[in-house]
């Protein structure tokens, strides 16, 4: 039913990780890597995924301090070179900031260079970087991102491309080259907490990445329901409409050393990103089944994917690990619990 | 500890003797903590478009900052149509949700007539409160009468302030302890 976003549910909830290319120091040595062995090292991280067994693979664009996969495209080519079976992703791509028609092009390059696994999440940010950098007038926000994913979608969908709007130059039967794989791409609309967001990609019959960072689980569920609505409510079928969670994501052997590991990177990481810390007492709630930022042991972890697999009945969930300059070492021990315990538990209790 | 005096209006002179007054007397009383005086009046602000505050540039990221950074804040604003002056609300609309959490904020407020007492309670404290303050429960009201030339001439007024001083302090401190026993709980 969803074989248009390459989804086959037989197979289970798929699992996937997600980088935005934060480049943030190590908050426990002060130190941080050059940009140029964090780039390498997301490649090899792709590559460990791979073997892992993990669905997904996603990076990012933010184009200011603290960010190094601006060229997030490039960075795909690169993963689509160095793996084989694994989906390549955005996570998301800024579409406002860029020319859709050159989004598709890459992307559909990627396609092709992957062997049809690439896949556009276009998002609106949730910076304000990019849209200074590159020249985007903060007060079109709203309008020039429906316009934009518009132009995306009828690329994807139509061979010759007729279109007028407000904020790109006219297309008169332009032909968008090369052609993806397959003829089309999955195109995903990021979504972030609320459910004006959600019932907007409800609306557009597209599929949701919808953010689920952290609190309880539950908060996040009307903007599910509220997608699903939308989107009968104009004619789509949800159950043709892949849904998919982002957390962000650390698993240990233990809950104290989850904790532990993950708490320095987390409250430094939102210190440098959203300019306030991340208070203890809400973290120490976090190992609760019920809480929405995927931190615990791994039964922990397994527990909460299956309660929000029967909360939302996403199809798809991506871990962000990476958040807060978190080494590479611990990053390999995330996958390696990932890939031996998580994915076969959850595979195993969703799949139909 | 860092204290930082706002003195919320960018016309006027009322709220900016009363908070420079308690800048004084936080200096004098507390030599060892820090006390920074922001005047918006010195300051060119632009309105808040919903960016972190931090991306801002001059004088709006230079003032956010420094309240961010901040322990504790005392909060002068002037009575404007029954309610805080817009240069304040700015100030809130600039900073994140939760801008206040482990801050502890109190307040001197001042006004044309005693009609507005309890402007603070109605307008301001319920803003403080969802920003996740430790609000210092009593405030100082001032009024037109309490002022000659710039100068307060009402001794009750300055007692009243003399408190509040203590008070922002001696809460800030109390809180600060409670949240490192808090924190020493956790094993993370």
């Amino acid at each position: 039913m969803m074989e248009k976003y390459r989804i086959d549910q037989t197979k289970g909830l798929e699992f996937g990780l997600y980088s935005l290319g934060d480049h943030i120091p190590n908050p426990l040595t002060g130190e941080r890597i050059s940009a140029q062995q964090r780039l390498k090292e997301l490649v090899e991280a792709s590559q460990l995924a791979e073997q892992a067994g993990i669905d997904v693979f996603g990076i990012g664009e933010s184009h200011q301090s603290y960010f190094t996969t601006q060229a997030h495209t490039v960075v795909l080519g690169a993963i689509a070179q160095a793996t084989s079976t694994i989906k390549l992703s955005s996570s998301a791509t800024v579409l406002s900031v860029s020319d859709p028609v050159r989004v598709y092009e890459d992307f559909a390059t990627i396609d092709l260079l992957s062997d049809g696994r690439a896949e556009i999440v276009a998002g609106r940010g949730s910076r304000v970087g990019a849209y200074h950098l590159l020249g985007v007038d903060l007060q079109d926000y709203e309008e020039i991102f429906e316009e934009k994913l518009e132009l995306l979608m009828k690329i994807n969908d139509e061979e010759l491309v007729t279109w007028e709007g407000q904020f790109r130059a006219p297309l008169h039967h332009a032909q968008i080259l090369p052609q993806p794989k397959n003829g089309s791409l999955p195109i995903w609309r990021a979504v972030g907490g609320p459910p004006a967001s959600a019932i907007k990609a409800g609306y557009m019959g597209i599929p949701m990445m919808l953010t689920t960072l952290g609190g309880p689980a539950i908060n996040f569920k009307p903007s599910v329901d509220a997608y699903r609505e939308a989107a009968e409510r104009k004619g789509f079928d949800p159950n043709e409409l892949p849904i998919a969670t982002t957390s962000l994501f650390y698993v240990a052997d233990t809950t104290k050393e989850a904790l532990q590991g993950m708490y320095p990177h987390l409250n430094g990481g939102f210190q440098a990103i959203r300019g306030g810390g991340y208070p203890k007492q809400q973290f120490a709630q976090a190992p609760d089944t019920r809480d929405a930022l995927m931190v615990g042991s791994k039964e922990q972890i397994i527990e909460k994917l299956l309660y929000q697999y029967e909360l939302y009945g996403m199809q798809r969930f991506m871990a962000q690990i990476d958040f807060g300059g978190v080494p590479f070492e611990k990053l390999m021990k995330n996958i390696e619990i990932i890939g031996n315990d998580i994915i076969p538990a959850i595979k195993k209790h969703t799949a139909k | 500890m860092k204290i930082v005096a706002l003195a919320g209006s960018i016309v006027g002179s009322k709220t900016r003797t009363a908070t420079q007054k308690m800048v004084e007397m936080l200096q004098e009383k507390y030599p060892q903590h820090e006390v920074t005086l922001l005047d918006l009046a010195d300051y060119q602000l632009v309105f808040s478009d919903g960016r972190n505050y931090f991306e801002y540039e001059g004088d709006t990221k230079y003032v956010t900052e420094t309240l961010m950074a901040a322990d504790a804040i005392v909060l002068g604003t002037p009575t404007f149509q029954a309610s805080i002056p817009a240069t304040l609300k700015n100030i809130f609309d600039l900073l994140p949700v939760n801008a206040f959490r482990d801050k502890v904020v109190s307040v001197i407020v001042t006004a044309g007539t005693s009609k507005h007492y309890l402007m603070v309670e109605q307008q301001l404290k319920p803003i403080l409160a969802y920003m996740k303050a430790h609000i210092v429960p009593t405030y100082v009201f001032i009024e037109e009468k309490d002022f000659l030339r710039k100068e307060i001439v009402n001794d009750d007024v300055l007692f009243r302030l003399e408190r509040l001083a203590e008070d922002t302090v001696m809460v800030t401190e109390a809180f600060a302890e409670i949240r490192a026993k808090k924190d020493a709980e956790y094993d993370f």
